[in-house]
């Protein structure tokens, strides 16, 4: 078998430039989805997480519901079923308007990043409760006993010291979901993954594609673990773990 | 200056405290101490409403800790209270930790809570230490800003839940020196400590609890030199050698 490794420096038979551009047009929806995702994940998986730590049942019940749905079921059903029923529950012209006139990756995009959001969202509330309910008791009764209410307990004692000690785990959710964001392609996004078949159409080289776009996620999550570690070298503290 | 009244508090099935009723007087010092487990830490946290009862009333001042109409943030930020491992916020400076509440809770302006701080650390013997973090200081020097922290609040009493039990025996006279100073200065204080150097020194009067119950109320003189109960005696005996 020959291989053809400098397939990505020819041209494509559109005339939108090299094979290398695809893969970059790929990377970039790959990377906004991820980041898309991220922000309404890390948004709500917050909220989600501080009602859990609350002692009002019904927000906890509420939580741990949310928590529970989004979880539990796989994100490739989670996918789907936002791309069936999401148009659906649309009115109208905005109905309209989101069926046809929309350009299908954007369509897709939107469905996706929903899906990927919520899903990873119930994974990070889960991490947000544990890292303020493993914050030493000691804290609440301190800011509490200082006259701050809660929510000022919360946004200026809590959150702080419980996101810095989640750093670890928020790093590897965002690895995981650039990961997870190849589920995508399922629903017709042309990602990284959707750019494998595109450019083996009129290729035909699917192993030398499949090493382009290994080494891409490569690339972009070691860039992403370098830059968490430099921010949980910022945001260590001194002796953090020792309770005082 | 604190009444309490009838105070019983409940884990479940398990009571903690078992109708405890006491006072302390303004510029009062009062030494709680009794055998581990006996409740003082629960006691003391019902002062400022930290932990509720189930039944009795609370006063501080004319103020009833266990009503309804209560503004208890208001109220706690006037009442300082000081804990066995120090609880600073350990992201924040040691002059954001004392002008955090001075902020956000008494509502004064940030030069106005910084001179108080600044202050306040020169009191403790720490201005050199202000922009550090707590994580940097020893335990004696945590300590020390803790108890500055709740001063920055003008406190009208002070509560201290075993001071110095978490820090290493070199360390324990700086925290207790600090806290023979606010006594003679008058500050209404009640202190859960088995420290009796401190008792003997300044208090005016001990109570001792086992099993959730106050067994005796009197003054320091009474309580080292004739205690009442069996149970002060054995634990006197044991606490001091
Ligand atoms: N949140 C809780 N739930 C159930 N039981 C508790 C709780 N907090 C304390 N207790 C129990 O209540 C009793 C009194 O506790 P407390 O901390 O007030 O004792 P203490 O006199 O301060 O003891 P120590 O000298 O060890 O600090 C103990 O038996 C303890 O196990
Ligand atoms: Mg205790």
């Amino acid at each position: 078998m020959d291989f053809n490794w400098t397939l990505f420096f020819e041209p494509t038979p559109y005339g939108d430039g090299i094979y290398l551009n695809w893969l970059w047009n790929g990377a970039v929806v790959t990377l906004s989805l991820a980041i898309t995702s991220w922000v309404i994940a890390f948004v709500l998986g917050s909220i989600i997480g501080i009602m859990r730590t609350f002692k009002n049942k019904w927000l906890n019940t509420f939580a741990v519901a949310y928590i529970e749905l989004f979880r539990n079921i796989p994100l490739l059903a989670q996918m789907f079923i936002w791309y069936m029923l999401m148009p659906e529950m649309l009115s109208g012209a905005l109905k309209t308007w989101f069926i046809q006139d929309l350009d299908p990756n954007v369509h897709s995009f939107i469905l996706a990043a929903i899906a990927l959001g919520l899903f990873t969202s119930a994974r990070i509330a889960e991490q947000v409760r544990t890292g303020i309910q493993t914050l030493p008791v000691g804290q609440k009764y301190a800011a509490t006993a200082l006259g701050l209410s809660k929510l000022q307990m919360y946004r200026y004692i809590l959150l702080p010291n419980a996101y810095r000690k989640i750093v670890p785990t928020l790093t590897s959710e965002m690895t995981n979901i650039i990961k997870n964001s190849s589920v995508a392609s399922t629903i017709g996004l042309i990602d990284l993954i959707g750019q494998i078949d595109r450019i083996n159409e009129s290729t035909n080289s699917i192993v030398e594609i499949l090493c382009g776009v290994t080494l891409t996620f490569m690339l972009i999550n070691y860039s992403v673990i370098t830059i968490m570690r430099l921010v949980e070298k910022k945001t260590r503290l001194p002796n953090m773990m020792s309770g005082g | 200056m604190i009444t309490l009244k009838n105070i019983s508090k409940w884990y479940g099935r398990f009571q903690v405290l078992k109708d405890c009723t006491t006072q302390v007087e303004k510029g009062e010092v009062v030494v709680v101490c009794g055998p581990s487990g006996s409740g003082k830490s629960t006691l003391i946290k019902t002062v400022n409403g930290l932990e509720p009862v189930q039944k009795g009333k609370i006063f501080i001042g004319d103020t009833e800790i266990t009503s309804n109409s209560t503004n208890l943030a208001r109220l706690r930020s006037r009442v300082g209270m000081v804990f066995q491992h120090f609880e600073l916020f350990p992201h924040l400076t040691i002059l954001k930790n004392l002008t955090l509440a001075q902020i956000k809770v008494l509502g004064r302006s940030d030069d106005e809570a910084k001179e108080k701080a600044l202050s306040l650390l020169e009191r403790v013997g720490l201005s050199a230490h202000a922009n550090k973090l707590p994580g940097q200081l020893s335990g004696g020097q945590q300590q020390r800003v803790a108890i500055a922290r709740a001063l920055c609040m003008d406190p009208v009493v002070m509560l201290f839940d075993e001071p110095t039990s978490a820090l290493d025996p070199e360390m324990v006279n700086e925290v207790l020196d600090v806290m023979v100073e606010l006594a003679y200065e008058g500050m209404t204080m009640m202190v859960v400590t088995h420290e009796m150097g401190f008792a003997r020194k300044v208090a005016n009067r001990v109570i001792f609890m086992d099993k959730g119950e106050i067994i005796e109320d009197t003054s320091k003189e009474q309580f080292f030199s004739d205690p009442q109960t069996d149970r002060a005696k054995d634990f006197l005996a044991k606490i001091i050698h």
